[in-house]
């Protein structure tokens, strides 16, 4: 029996806009009409508006079936595996959903009083406590509302340290194998970026980094693992150059995933981290929806944490501002709370065990796509990785076609492509990341579409016009990136 | 890949530059070998005239509908002039490298490090090394 779910073509909608739908005089609902007490408290007749301007008249069912029509179009880890190396597409268990619409985490107000939300402060207080615990790092703010959020926070509250010393200082040192995002958290904090090569093994090269460090040199930002999907091996050595000089080492945590339980970060001589809850800790990720990207610092920089900071007094958990090194608030509020409820069910249910077979698992399912995709696919380090494997095009070249058509061919076969074209040091890259949650008979069934694609190759049109079986084939990407359609006008009115 | 111009310098990061020796000016902008590496030009972003840049570090980037590249300078100095004309037509890039499609030109602070920048023979060895690897 053929263990994998073939894709195929299905029926899908080409749907109008809802405005586009509507119809004069129809409506979907139905509002009562205030009388007596509720009519003398409602508005006033004078703010009232009979229309407003532009907005769909539909029916019920047509709305109902316009977004699910839409949903349809959709693929998401749900549906099937969604390999998007460094982004971390894990199944979320919906136990995470189910904790987190709970009444009294949802029915509850920033403004209300501390002595009312004591729950919620608790599982603030305890979040950061076990987040502080599994990274070895000395206190942890969940305030930034996503990982790049953090990135700059970790930024921020070095720049504050270095100008409390007299010297804010002017660069940061950045490796080539780094998120694309960090260069962009040291910009916003006014500092200068200098890219560090890796070494033909991958990794950042202590030598290279002695050479570039100076007393102009406000930090070292490096991800590990890195995108490479590479333990940085010289960790200990790199962060010893850097504080000898006065900088500070941040991690970039993003993929702390395949780490818990087998290596804290603070041991290693990181000052300042990130972590990225629905990375490591399976809550929702994509579509615009809200992050988390809590921060963890060594004890040198807890002072600049954010505030309000929440403490435990026998009477209670407080909230405290009283701290004149803090870099201030940098959220409204407190975070995103209900991602934070999401990751601490995950975390309460996982276990200290749990979490070290999630990255166990992590780690064996990329080394298993690397070594039965390695026979026929060039991976662009072959040494034993951890969450991650990075391909990269030569094979493809010889074969005749590029990694965004194989890519797009992947679609045919069911699966979301992995992340093409980064990190940008390997050329042609395919950065796949298969996630702990992926059974063997899933990669395995990966495995066989990524072979068939490369024999297909033979005759090249199959691949380099996918995808197929979607509702819309290959888009023009040069012309929708060059000619953008930003806004939608009624019929006419443009 | 075609010949490269012979009498200009090269870099690791696969840039260009082109000496004005009478005005002073050295003109930059990204190689044949990137451009095909890049794929489509989108979008490229240039500092703004008066930035002082250092060597080796980014004064811009260039996004094609791969990736968002940063742009390393070749050589510490100030930016005096930027390619206006990328911001309607970014594909210059892509379609003519070495001559429409440059990206900005500066004033060095020390012209002698302009003679330390690889030459046509060294990059080409470059290019084919990172073929072969």
């Amino acid at each position: 029996m053929k263990r994998c779910a073939e894709a195929t073509s299905g029926l899908l909608f080409r749907e109008p806009l809802i405005f586009e739908r509507s119809s004069p005089g129809r409506e979907g609902y139905s509002v009562p009409t205030p009388t007596g007490r509720k009519r003398a408290a409602a508005i006033p007749g004078d703010y009232l508006r009979d229309s407003i301007p532009g907005m769909p008249e539909v029916a019920e069912p047509e709305v109902v079936r316009h977004f699910l029509r839409l949903s349809h179009w959709n693929f998401g880890v749900d549906v099937g595996m969604y390999p998007l190396g460094s982004c971390t597409m894990k199944y979320n268990p919906k136990v995470n959903e189910a904790v987190a619409r709970l009444g009294g985490f949802t029915g509850i107000h920033p403004y209300m009083p501390v002595a009312w939300v004591q729950g919620a402060l608790q599982l603030i207080y305890e979040l950061e406590r076990y987040l502080a615990e599994i990274s070895g790092m000395r206190a942890v703010t969940l305030q930034p509302a996503a990982g790049a959020h953090g990135e700059f926070t970790g930024m921020a509250m070095i720049r504050k340290a270095l100008t409390e010393r007299g010297n804010p200082r002017t660069k940061v040192l950045i490796p080539d194998t780094a998120h694309g995002t960090n260069p962009a958290s040291c910009r916003l904090n006014d500092y200068r970026i200098v890219q560090l090569r890796s070494t033909s093994e991958g990794v950042v090269d202590p030598e290279e980094v002695a050479r570039r460090m100076d007393d102009e040199t406000a930090a070292i930002m490096l991800t590990n693992p890195n995108t490479l999907g590479l333990f940085e091996t010289h960790i200990e050595e790199i962060a010893e150059i850097v504080h000898e000089q006065g900088g500070f080492v941040f991690c970039d945590g993003a993929n702390m995933n395949a780490l818990l339980g087998r290596a804290k970060p603070g041991a290693m001589g990181i000052d300042v981290m990130q972590f990225n809850l629905h990375k490591t800790f399976s809550t929702p990720h994509g579509g615009g929806g809200p992050g988390s990207g809590p921060v963890g610092v060594a004890e040198v920089l807890e002072p600049y944490l954010p505030t309000p900071r929440i403490q435990a007094t026998p009477d209670g958990f407080e909230f405290d501002s009283d701290r004149p090194l803090s870099i201030g608030r940098i959220k409204s509020f407190f975070g995103n709370f209900t991602i934070m409820v999401r990751a601490y069910a995950y975390i309460r249910e996982m276990g200290p065990e749990g979490l070290r077979q999630a990255s166990d698992m992590a780690v064996l399912n990329a080394n298993y796509l690397r070594k039965r995709l390695g026979d026929s696919f060039n991976v662009a380090v072959d040494v034993p990785c951890m969450h991650e494997v990075v391909l990269d095009d030569r094979v493809l070249t010889k074969a005749g076609i590029k990694t965004m058509d194989l890519a797009k061919r992947l679609i045919d076969k069911g699966f979301h492509p992995p992340t093409v074209y980064f990190p940008l040091c390997v050329s042609g890259a395919l950065m796949i990341e298969p996630t702990e949650t992926e059974s063997r008979e899933t990669l395995d069934c990966f495995v066989d579409a990524m072979h068939e694609i490369l024999d297909e190759a033979r005759k090249p049109e199959t691949v380099t016009s996918a995808p197929q079986v979607t509702g819309i084939s290959r888009v023009d990407e040069v012309r929708a990136a060059r000619q953008p359609v930003l806004k939608w006008s009624p019929r006419g009115a443009a | 890949m075609g010949k490269i111009p012979e009498n200009i310098r090269y870099t690791r990061d696969h840039e260009w530059a082109a000496l004005d020796a009478g005005a002073g000016l050295v003109t930059v902008g990204i190689t044949q070998y990137a451009a095909e590496k890049l794929g489509d030009v989108v979008f490229v972003e240039l500092p703004e005239v008066g930035t002082e840049v250092e060597a080796d570090e980014t004064y811009g980037s260039v996004e094609s509908t791969k990736a968002v590249s940063d742009l390393f300078c070749p050589l510490a100095g100030k930016i005096e002039e930027v390619n206006d004309g990328l911001e309607d037509n970014p594909e210059l890039v892509s379609e003519d490298p070495f001559d429409e499609g440059w990206l900005m030109k500066l004033s060095p602070r020390d012209i002698e490090d302009y003679s330390s920048l690889m030459s046509s023979e060294d990059y080409e060895a470059f290019t084919a090394g990172l073929e072969n690897e």
